[in-house]
């Protein structure tokens, strides 16, 4: 499996994430600028943290306005894995691969700390290596993570089980305590907390690993019969 | 050329935690006559004039300007210069 990690201007988890799918996974991975990159090449799509552009406007408005975005819609309607993990999460909300968008956390903090995520539903391409209602420790870092969207949405994305990860502990506002969501088919994930920060006990938690490890397992079963 | 003057603000029913910090302080200077603050955006775009200039205004505000599941905007046309 060949892992395209997208860099943006601002990007700044962008190496944790390679890190993470390269070395931790044992994955083939590239970092590609978001400018020059041909993600036709890629197998799973991964958008990394940060601040692109600077959160200019709103977190990751600008972004999803580059060329880019039309490569990773494709990917995403090719069936392809797509992560987008925070700032990542933020960019597939403003391009509309997503439901809803992203308000400032409720008391206004910028908040790095390790939160307590509940698996909902462990039947998508990045959580088959988890148990429903597991309970993992995965660290957040945002300002903008306070998931906002309305209530007929809200009550659309439950009953397809589009919410993968809530809080136990919702700290930023966030609605229906989401932590992260996949699109109806179920292969675009965004979420706020950092799996690739979690992938080695050594550093606290590796509860972010099966994550990757489940991308990994689902392109085996769909795209690698004969490797 | 014209002169867009846009206004985009939080729609009605979205938690603005800013606004709330804003009318906090103003409580804390005294101003108890303030019952609610909203804090949005003000930006003025200089553009060529066209016929169907307002239906490209429109389209700048949904595309990029303005996220419409949280925001809504509204904007006055005015001659530049």
């Amino acid at each position: 499996m060949k892992c395209a990690v997208v860099v943006f201007p601002g990007s700044n988890c962008d190496r944790d994430m390679y890190h993470a799918v390269k070395d931790e996974l044992g994955a083939d991975a590239d970092l590609v600028w978001y400018q020059e990159a041909n993600l036709a090449d890629y197998d799973a799509v991964l958008l990394p943290g940060g601040f692109s552009y600077g959160d200019y406007l709103r977190s990751g408005a600008m972004a999803a306005t580059s060329p880019i975005v039309e490569q990773i819609r494709a990917a995403a309607e090719a069936g392809k894995p797509v992560l987008g993990v925070c700032n990542g999460f933020q960019i597939l909300l403003e391009s509309g691969l997503l439901p809803g968008a992203m308000l400032p956390n409720k008391k206004l903090k910028f908040m790095c700390h390790t939160e307590t995520l509940i698996v909902e539903n462990a039947d998508t391409p990045f959580t088959q290596q988890y148990k429903e209602k597991e309970e993992i420790q995965i660290p957040i870092a945002h300002g903008d993570g306070n998931y906002f969207c309305d209530q007929t949405t809200l009550e659309r994305l439950r009953e397809n089980k589009q919410v993968v990860f809530t809080y136990q502990t919702n700290p930023n506002g966030s609605a229906g305590d989401i932590a992260g969501i996949v699109n109806e088919r179920g292969n675009v994930l965004g979420m706020m907390p950092h799996p690739e920060r979690a992938v080695d006990a050594l550093l606290g938690t590796d509860d972010g690993l099966r994550l990757f490890q489940s991308i990994l397992t689902y392109w085996r079963e769909h795209y690698a019969i004969n490797a | 050329m014209r002169k867009v003057k846009i206004h985009i603000t939080l729609k009605e029913g979205v938690l603005d935690p800013q606004g709330k910090a804003v009318q906090h302080s103003l409580k804390s200077l005294e101003y108890n006559n303030v019952h609610d603050v909203r804090v949005g955006k003000y930006m003025e775009v200089l553009v060529d004039d066209k016929e169907d200039l307002e239906a490209e205004i429109d389209k700048m505000c949904d595309q990029l300007l303005a996220n419409p599941v949280i925001e809504n905007y509204t904007y006055t046309i005015e001659e530049a210069g």
